[in-house]
């Protein structure tokens, strides 16, 4: 079997977090009941017209200075025409020829060094509304009775990032999408959250002998609404590809749904039925033509990009773990950390660990005092340590509170403990004695339950062995 | 406006006169498709084009796909109309989208012209062009693509005014083809023109496409054309299809344009006539194509009935919906912008319009206003164009090349041939309108067109 080589393209929809919609003033919403959020702009009534959002664009040239793109002297906006119920106007605003944003790159630091993902075009455009269908499986299309469209969704701005076929590994697109993911969100231009639907991801998907410079038909992976999901849709189209061509077959041009919970992967159109979008500049708007004062205010207002921090904390920290600190947003806590003397990698662990599993914002916590929790997290009591992970984001928290309390380590005190619970499970006990050693952690476990988590679990742990191998 | 000032009439007494007069004389003419019983306002009443959006009051732009549709806000010229004190009459007929030039295009029959009942209005504000010149309203509100208000103007012996592109809001317009809509006024005198345009002009934060006027509007007052440079371009008063009697009535007014005092001189616009039909018939049914993509039953307006899909639905709606004419621009514009035909048809086209619009910017270098017939022809019979699209098509051949520049012109009555009303299009540079005003008040007054069709000048009116 000869080696193949991957190339794929990403394509990333961001709802950017504006107060009002790309083209008229309705607020934008999530989860609230249907059509509550519309207006003849956005339901299309015969004359409306559309206004564009300011804050929208100036977010989209502020993506664009962020990955280094070209902003555009005189930006258009352009009628993409299709029917769809959820496209009232039978056609979107999109962009076409002379985009806000053309060009840049993103790099992406690896386990192996870095790659540049160059970025073909960012764009701003609108997003179409919500179709529910009614008398289906699980709102699906098929068995459906009828269908319900609702608006409230139907022109919130939508930042569209083209990246170029630079990505040749799963891997590598996760990491590509998790720090661009990460720009946008440190922007604060959108929540890029994958489960609200705030970003989206299509991928253009094809294989070539490694080594071979050629491109073969490519196709489209649509609908992978997680992380994961993109990982395992990625592979998915990759297995398929290669098996076609090894089977001797040709790849043919199509667009496919991923559908996680069976793993496998659905056509969702082929190349004859492609749509033809007969593109044309929208008369309705004007050119817009951005100053040079808010490209350079914009500019100054640019934090350092999250690829930079991680290539700087990788070797310190180890790839994987500086990743998930920089893309979780968690890297800026880290670092002060570390400047306040905490010990780097239980500062990483807890960060990752607790902290996150704590839900608690990271730029709500003093360092200083989380410094001393975490110099302290062995000589204080397991639950005073969560407790007081619990209450770090609180904006009266001091560490002194927590660290007063003692952990048992009197052994006199602990050894008694342990025989009664030695005597009360035989069973595990002879279980243990049989070789299955794993038990230790339970009776450590049983230990600790009963000092409400006070014990020293280092030296329970090595009393539990002493008493049962004795 | 002098009847309601000097307290001989109340708003209230003459909307109902005219109320009266349409219910005793529009049988025979179908100016309006609605009429608002109603005075709400508290000045002289107006008749609105259908293409003009009214909140509360039944909008169908002509169509039958949007017959029963009332709109839930009113169109920006609706709402400064409004804030004027003006109480709307009723909605007035118009061909279907504004796709047509003699109103037979409507959804809901023809109107028929006041000066020959056997006659077309024009189009496709021929409501409103035939309810002003009929007695049925004192003015009206038109809009213009092609010529939809110049040239039933022309036809209907009326001024009427097709304002410079981006000075009226379009907001709440049905859009036919928005580079090129524009609303204006359709009148009995050139003062009354520039009133009514002064009402509806100005920028609107709601149309990105709208600017400020650098001038104010003045209104006119000069009876003569002293210093007023008038070009005549050869290719627009000596076109084939210029039917003799109009072209008559023309000359006599351009010789009346020197005895005023105005420099009159030759010139040419030889790309601008020979391409701007073509052009126009490109771009405007490529805007048209997905304009009228909204109208797909899902949200208002007409839905057909017991379809198993969406396509079918689509489909069967729309087919049921709209007339032949949206269909025929539908298809030529779907096709003008089809991949692979963009380039050779829409993207020409919109070159093309940048020639004839640096054509006409040159002349502007040389003279104040630019003079020809506004129409070829004087009204014609109702059926003698409907089944040559193209004849029907070429009725606009003189005022499109001047709004594919973006630019405003005025028709103005200049005399009758055949009994029938012929106009003389005044066409400026953008923001000319006052220029537009001066020039035409000057020449109606030393013309002294009687504006009443002979055939109404014995009765009530």
């Amino acid at each position: 079997m000869s080696e193949w080589e991957p190339i794929i393209g990403l394509e990333i929809h961001v709802q950017l977090k504006t107060r009002t919609k790309m083209f008229c003033r309705c607020e934008t919403s999530f989860g609230l009941e249907p059509n509550v959020r519309t207006c003849p702009v956005c339901l299309s009534h015969p004359g409306a017209l559309p206004v564009p959002n300011a804050q929208a664009i100036e977010w989209t040239i502020k993506l664009g200075l962020a990955i280094g793109s070209t902003i555009a002297d005189r930006a258009l906006f352009a009628r993409k025409n299709y029917f769809y119920q959820d496209l009232p106007k039978g056609y979107q605003i999109s962009q076409y020829e002379a985009p806000l944003c053309v060009g840049g790159r993103l790099v992406v630091p690896g386990p192996e060094g870095s790659s540049e993902i160059r970025i073909n075009r960012a764009h701003l455009e609108e997003d179409a509304a919500k179709t529910i269908h009614v008398g289906g499986v699980e709102g699906r299309i098929v068995g459906a009775e009828h269908s319900l469209v609702d608006f409230n969704r139907g022109g919130t701005p939508l930042m569209e990032i083209v990246s170029e076929p630079d990505i040749h590994s799963v891997e590598e697109a996760k990491r590509f999408l998790q720090l661009l993911r990460q720009t946008v969100v440190e922007l604060g231009i959108s929540d890029a959250e994958m489960e609200k639907g705030t970003l989206r991801c299509d991928a253009n998907i094809s294989v070539r002998p490694a080594g071979s410079s050629e491109l073969r038909t490519r196709c489209e992976l649509k609908n992978m609404n997680s992380f994961n999901f993109i990982g395992r849709g990625i592979e998915a189209e990759i297995a398929r590809q290669i098996a076609v061509y090894e089977a001797g077959g040709e790849v043919r041009q199509e667009t496919y749904d991923f559908d996680a919970a069976s793993g496998t992967l659905t056509v969702h159109r082929s190349k004859e039925e492609a749509e033809d979008y007969r593109y044309f500049p929208e008369p309705d708007l004007v050119p817009y033509e951005p100053e040079l004062e808010l490209i350079e205010r914009l500019k100054a207002e640019l934090p350092e990009a999250p690829g930079m921090r991680l290539a700087r904390l990788a070797p310190m920290l180890g790839y994987e773990q500086a990743l998930e600190l920089v893309a979780g947003g968690r890297d800026g806590l880290y670092t002060k950390l570390v400047d306040a003397g905490a010990e780097p990698k239980a500062s990483a662990n807890v960060l990752m660990n607790q902290l996150a599993a704590a839900g608690i914002d990271p730029d709500a916590v003093d360092s200083d005092e989380l410094a001393k929790l975490i110099e302290a997290r062995s000589s204080i009591p397991r639950t005073a340590f969560d407790q007081a992970i619990a209450h770090v984001g609180d904006s009266d928290f001091s560490a002194e509170t927590y660290l007063t309390e003692a952990v048992i380590s009197d052994t006199s005190e602990l050894e008694p403990l342990i025989e009664r619970i030695l005597a009360s499970n035989p069973g595990q006990v002879e279980q243990y004695r049989g070789g299955k050693e794993g038990l230790l952690g339970f009776f450590v476990g049983q230990v600790m339950k009963e000092t409400q988590g006070k014990a020293d679990a280092k030296l329970v742990s090595e009393l539990v062995r002493a008493k049962l191998s004795g | 406006m002098g009847l309601i000032e000097r307290g001989e009439a109340s708003a209230e007494e003459l909307h109902r006169a005219y109320l009266d007069a349409i219910v005793s004389r529009d049988s025979e003419i179908h100016a309006y498709l609605k009429l608002v019983e109603e005075c709400r306002g508290t000045s002289v009443p107006i008749a609105i084009k259908d293409v003009i959006t009214t909140e509360g009051i039944e909008t169908t732009a002509g169509s039958k796909i949007l017959a029963g549709y009332v709109p839930v806000f009113d169109s920006t010229v609706a709402a400064r109309v409004k804030r004027a004190g003006l109480p709307p009459l009723g909605k007035t007929n118009m061909d279907e989208f504004a796709m047509g030039s003699s109103t037979e295009n409507s959804g809901y029959g023809p109107t028929r012209n006041p000066w020959d009942l056997e006659r077309v209005p024009g189009g496709s504000s021929g409501g409103s062009a035939a309810a002003v010149a009929g007695g049925l309203a004192p003015w009206a509100l038109g809009s213009d693509t092609g010529g939809s208000i110049k040239q039933p103007a022309s036809l209907c012996g009326l001024v009427g005014l097709r304002p410079t592109y981006g000075t009226v809001s379009r907001y709440g317009i049905i859009a036919f083809a928005s580079s090129l809509d524009q609303v204006g006024p359709l009148t009995k005198t050139v003062r009354d023109c520039a009133l009514l345009y002064r009402i509806i002009a100005g920028r609107d934060p709601l149309d990105s496409t709208t600017v400020e006027l650098p001038n104010p509007i003045e209104l006119p007052e000069a009876r003569d054309l002293k210093g007023i440079r008038i070009g005549l371009p050869r290719e627009m008063n000596e076109a084939e299809g210029i039917a003799p009697g109009v072209k008559a009535e023309v000359e006599r007014a351009i010789a009346l344009c020197q005895e005023l005092g105005a420099e009159v001189e030759e010139c040419s616009l030889p790309l601008s006539i020979e391409y701007g039909l073509a052009c126009y018939y490109l771009i405007a049914p490529a805007e048209a194509s997905s304009n009228l993509a909204r109208y797909d039953g899902v949200r208002y307006g007409h839905r057909t009935k017991g379809t198993q899909s969406l396509i079918e639905m689509y489909e069967r709606t729309r087919d049921e919906g709209f007339g032949d004419e949206p269909k025929r621009r539908i298809m030529i514009g779907t096709y003008a912008l089809s991949a692979g035909y963009y380039d050779a048809f829409y993207g020409q086209a919109q070159k093309v319009r940048t020639v004839i619009a640096r054509e006409h910017a040159a002349l502007f270098e040389r003279f104040d206003l630019i003079v020809s017939p506004t129409s070829p022809t004087v009204a014609f019979k109702l059926g003698e164009k409907t089944q040559d699209p193209l004849a029907m098509y070429a009725s606009d051949v003189l005022t499109i090349p001047p709004n594919m520049a973006g630019l405003p012109g005025m028709s103005i009555p200049c005399g009758l041939s055949e009994g029938l009303p012929v106009g003389l299009q005044l066409t400026g540079p953008q923001f000319s309108e006052s220029v537009l005003f001066r020039a035409g008040y000057a020449l109606e007054q030393a013309l002294e067109f009687d504006f009443v069709p002979s055939r109404l000048a014995g009765g009530d009116a």
